[in-house]
């Protein structure tokens, strides 16, 4: 997750929408370079973004899970069968083997714009 | 050991305690060197007797022991219908009413008892009957069909049982004894007198101290002749006179018989011939013959045992008793008349709450020798273990039995004390079973692995206590926390939201949680303000609390594409509403099929495209028919009296009536009823929440019902009510399932939960015993005055339409995920390759 908010020109990166179309523990998918990305928002401002392919039910629908917190942290259950996966890293909670890829995200001018996906670390 | 080695052991009847020491030779391995024969004189298997009663509300499958007719060992041969006429000790072969004649190497009788009756005039007219087998009881209800009043002479345990029946049959009930007083063998004169008070209340006659002199009629019944009184009126008679022992076979057969009837046994029920055994009510061990099931089901052990060559011996067994007799609790247990010597009586009574308790207590003060209680027994189950294990008693015994608000205490139990008396389950027992040993996580686990608390059920609350405390004592209390954000249950949340007035979940989690909530407790939240407030669910902040479906009004599908669902109230459909439905099916290229519920399900709506489709619906009248909600899916209805021949209400109507009474109301749980117009029940009412049958005198109330992985038959709540009646009923049952029931707990384990089960349903909500009658009803008028189509609201508001889009920088573009092929001539989704994972849960209901 990156989170920032100076004006510099964002290369790389696809206008998605204006942060307040996004509701507070709420998520939106968004189309960047023809794949389907869901973006959420937490509770503490925070942005993130990750593909909207929830890999457990093999459908498009991340973007419309409930958005909670286990423990510290952050993450979002598949509307399909409640697999939970870590806002940060994409890491599925409940399946140590299952991951799903993360896109950096940057909030600018109230504007939310999205980059690549992020390179495994 | 070879086959031609194998022993035969014919058991001689096949009531509770012949099924207990078949269970138990096939349990402790007896059935390795032994073939057993069962033979049942009635046409069914062995069923729970003690509660006979219950058969007109759950009928006679619920009440069975062997629902399948079969044992599971292959060694166990059941014959049923069938009698057993006699044995040759000589010969060692029993003769049955088929004419086979079986050698046995060991023969068992438990043959059970007769009821007596008294050989007054007219005791054999037509409409007298007796009280023990399921065929009686179906034979009084045919009886009780055309009849108005009836009688029960006897006023003993059973035969309150019996007036109970009649009661619920709908009869005037006369309850006539001959003692002084109401359960003689059980209760003194004062506790016997509070319970004619609780009865008489109820609506039924007493009639004590009065002898019958006649039964009166031609051939039919007409009424009871009693000495020194008016004669009393009667078209169904019940004889409860009180038991004698089956113990012909054993006198043809030359057999010890006890002066007072019974087969002589020893203590190790071995009678005077050593291949034969007795038990259970036939047999008389020492003489003394046992009227209860509990001291049967001991002698079925000590027979398993001696046959194995153990040292089990029956050495006497406790006759306490604890019931429910028509609503009220009686309970006797120990020495419950003061026999003992110097025995001092201890007695509570309240004449306004019609409670009478008395501790029975030796000379010194320091044990507790027996008691009485009646109208309330809740300490029962505390005070009958004193008494066996002989703990020694407070210094305030009175406390034992003054109500809790007056100083009452609760006493911990040693580990010896038995808990169940049916079973002879000792605390140890159960500490066992959820301790390192055993395996159990819960009182009901408990109950199905030692047997504690599965025949009559009184000792259930102790055993809960028992498993609390000791999960508390490890430190692992039974958690009962929604989730980690609280530490409350949906009940206890629900309070809190309706005491602090809440109407935000960040209000809420701020005061009484952690976190910032997940996929459990939000949801639960919003249905808890779905409840109370009768807002939109998709209004401003509550909106992201919504699961999955009710998140976008529709059903998810595998692909991600949605169902969508409109209200058909009864499953009536005007011809032009179909066509409606057909077209816009056609116009979105949907599949549609129709539901189990009486309406129709059109699937593959992609969620951006929902919208449009509502608008076409509600433009033609249609509303949501909130199948994606825990809310009140459908009534379903057979077609009644306006066309069908049989019906006898208008079944249709009632079913619309409700469907919009209660569209739309959150719960904690998915929500169907139905509403049968006649007997033949062909809307299949009694397989929902809430079941509505018609009678020739108005509606049966049947509740707790569902399909599903653990199918439930819904059990009568209240009789030939008129609409309005059953209406209220409803109101406060369905108000106060939303209040107190578990997040996704249907009415079926809801009710198992409460203590007293369907009883304390009924309680609250025909009796309304906490008088929380008016709030119920009043919360309800407050659903149906605040209800609003959510689809409607929905396309009329842009902030709430917002969101049905499918990218929100590419409104239009269809997920590129979704594709459909064709089946059967519809289009169905894309086959995605292979199983798909369902995740650490199921996202069905919560298992009973």
């Amino acid at each position: 997750m990156s989170t920032s908010t100076d004006a510099t020109v964002l290369t790389g990166y696809t206008l998605v929408c204006r942060v307040d179309q996004i509701e507070v523990e709420g998520g939106v998918a968004a189309l960047v370079d023809g794949v389907a990305v869901a973006i959420f928002r937490t509770h503490d401002g925070n942005v993130y973004a990750m593909s909207n392919y929830d890999p457990c039910s093999r459908a498009s629908v991340l973007a419309r899970g409930i958005v909670g917190t286990r423990g510290e942290i952050p993450y979002v259950a598949s509307p399909m069968h409640k697999q939970a996966f870590d806002l940060r890293t994409g890491q599925c909670l409940d399946d140590a083997a299952v991951r799903v890829p993360t896109y950096d995200v940057r909030v600018t001018d109230g504007m939310v714009h999205v980059g690549g996906p992020r390179q495994e670390t | 050991m070879s086959p031609r080695h194998r022993k035969t052991l014919v058991v001689a009847g096949h009531g509770m305690v012949g099924h207990r020491l078949v269970q138990a030779a096939i349990e402790r391995g007896l059935t390795e060197t032994h073939d057993i024969v069962v033979v049942g004189e009635e046409s069914r298997p062995a069923y729970d007797r003690v509660a006979l009663t219950s058969f007109f509300e759950v009928g006679a499958d619920e009440l069975s022991f062997l629902p399948s007719g079969e044992y599971d060992d292959p060694r166990v041969r059941l014959v049923l219908g069938t009698t057993v006429d006699g044995f040759d000790p000589e010969t060692r072969t029993v003769l049955l009413s088929d004419g086979q004649v079986i050698a046995y190497d060991e023969l068992v009788l438990a043959t059970g008892a007769a009821p007596f009756v008294p050989p007054v005039p007219g005791h054999d007219l037509d409409g007298c009957f007796v009280y023990r087998t399921i065929d009686d009881l179906e034979a009084i209800r045919d009886a009780a069909a055309t009849a108005t009043v009836g009688a029960v002479i006897g006023g003993g345990l059973l035969g309150l049982e019996a007036a109970n029946a009649l009661a619920q049959l709908g009869l005037e009930t006369h309850v006539v004894e001959m003692a002084p007083r109401l359960m003689a063998v059980q209760v003194d004169d004062a506790g016997g007198a509070m319970l004619v008070r609780h009865i008489e209340k109820l609506g039924l006659h007493v009639h004590t101290g009065a002898r019958t002199e006649q039964v009166l009629g031609e051939e039919r019944v007409e009424g009871l002749a009693l000495a020194g009184e008016e004669p009393v009126p009667a078209e169904v008679v019940v004889f409860s006179a009180g038991i004698r022992p089956r113990d012909q076979l054993a006198r043809d057969a030359g057999l010890d018989v006890a002066e007072r009837g019974g087969v002589l046994v020893d203590e190790r029920c071995r009678t005077s011939d050593e291949h034969v055994w007795a038990i259970g009510e036939c047999a008389a061990p020492d003489g003394r013959m046992y009227g209860l099931v509990a001291p049967g089901y001991a002698m079925a052990e000590v027979v398993v045992d001696a046959l194995l060559g153990g040292p089990g011996a029956f050495t006497g067994a406790d006759m306490s008793t604890k019931l429910k007799l028509l609503g009220v609790d009686v309970a006797s247990f120990g020495d419950a008349f003061a026999a003992t010597d110097g025995a001092l009586e201890l007695v509570y009574a309240d004449a306004v709450q019609g409670v009478y308790k008395k501790l029975v207590i030796s000379a010194d003060g320091r044990q507790l020798l027996g008691g009485i209680l009646v109208g309330d027994a809740s300490a029962y189950g505390v005070l009958r273990p004193m008494v066996a294990s002989g703990i020694a008693l407070p210094d305030n015994p009175e406390e034992l039995i003054l109500p809790v608000g007056r100083g009452g205490a609760e006493i911990g139990l040693p580990d010896e004390a038995q808990v169940c008396s049916c079973n002879d389950v000792t605390k140890a027992q159960i500490l066992e079973a959820v301790g390192e040993g055993g395996a159990c996580d819960s009182p009901s686990c408990v109950t199905k692995c030692t047997k504690a608390g599965s025949t009559c059920g009184s000792c259930k609350p102790v055993v809960k206590r028992v498993v609390e405390e000791f999960f508390a004592a490890q430190g692992k209390v039974v958690d009962k926390s929604l989730c980690e954000h609280f530490a409350m249950t949906r009940q206890e949340l629900f309070d809190v939201v309706a005491v602090h007035g809440y109407t935000r979940f960040d209000d809420i989690i701020e005061a009484h949680g952690r976190g910032r909530g997940c996929d459990i407790c939000k949801p639960t939240v919003a249905s808890i303000l779905a409840s109370q407030l009768n807002g939109h669910v998709l209004e401003g902040p509550t909106r992201t609390l919504q699961d999955t479906n009710d998140a976008y009004l529709a059903n998810i599908q595998r692909n991600g594409t949605y169902s969508v669902v409109p209200r058909i109230p009864g499953g009536e459909i005007t011809p032009e509403k179909l066509i409606v439905i057909g077209q816009v099916a056609q116009d979105f290229g949907l599949y549609t099929k129709i539901t189990g519920g009486q309406r129709i399900d059109l699937l593959g709506a992609r969620m951006e495209q929902l919208p449009a489709i509502w608008r076409r619906l509600v433009d033609a009248g249609f509303e949501s028919g909130h199948a994606y909600g825990k809310s009140l899916r459908t009534v379903k209805s057979c077609v009644g009296s306006t066309w069908c021949r049989y019906g006898v209400q208008d079944s249709v109507q009632l079913a619309i009536d409700l469907e919009l009474r209660y569209r739309g109301l959150r719960s904690p749980h998915k929500l169907k009823g139905g509403v049968s117009g006649c007997a033949r029940e062909c809307a299949e009412a009694r397989g929902k929440d809430f079941g509505v049958i018609a009678t020739e005198k108005g509606w049966n109330l049947y509740v707790g019902g569902n399909g599903g992985a653990t199918p439930a038959h819904a059990r009568l709540l209240a009789g030939d009510l008129d609409t309005e009646t059953l209406v209220r009923y409803l109101d406060r049952f369905l108000m106060y399932y939303v209040r107190t029931a578990d997040r996704l707990q249907r009415t079926a384990p809801w009710i198992d939960s409460l203590d007293g089960g369907l009883e304390r349903v009924r309680e609250i909500v025909v009796d309304d015993a906490l008088g929380l009658g008016s709030e119920l009803e009043a919360a309800m008028a407050r659903h149906v005055d605040g209800y609003f189509d959510e689809w409607k609201e929905t396309l009329d508001d842009p902030d709430k339409l917002a969101r049905f889009v499918s990218f929100v920088n590419a409104p239009d573009t269809p997920d590129p995920h979704i594709s459909f092929r064709s089946e059967r001539e519809q289009a169905v989704p894309e086959d995605s390759s292979g199983p798909v994972s369902l995740g650490t849960t199921i996202p069905v209901g919560a298992p009973r």
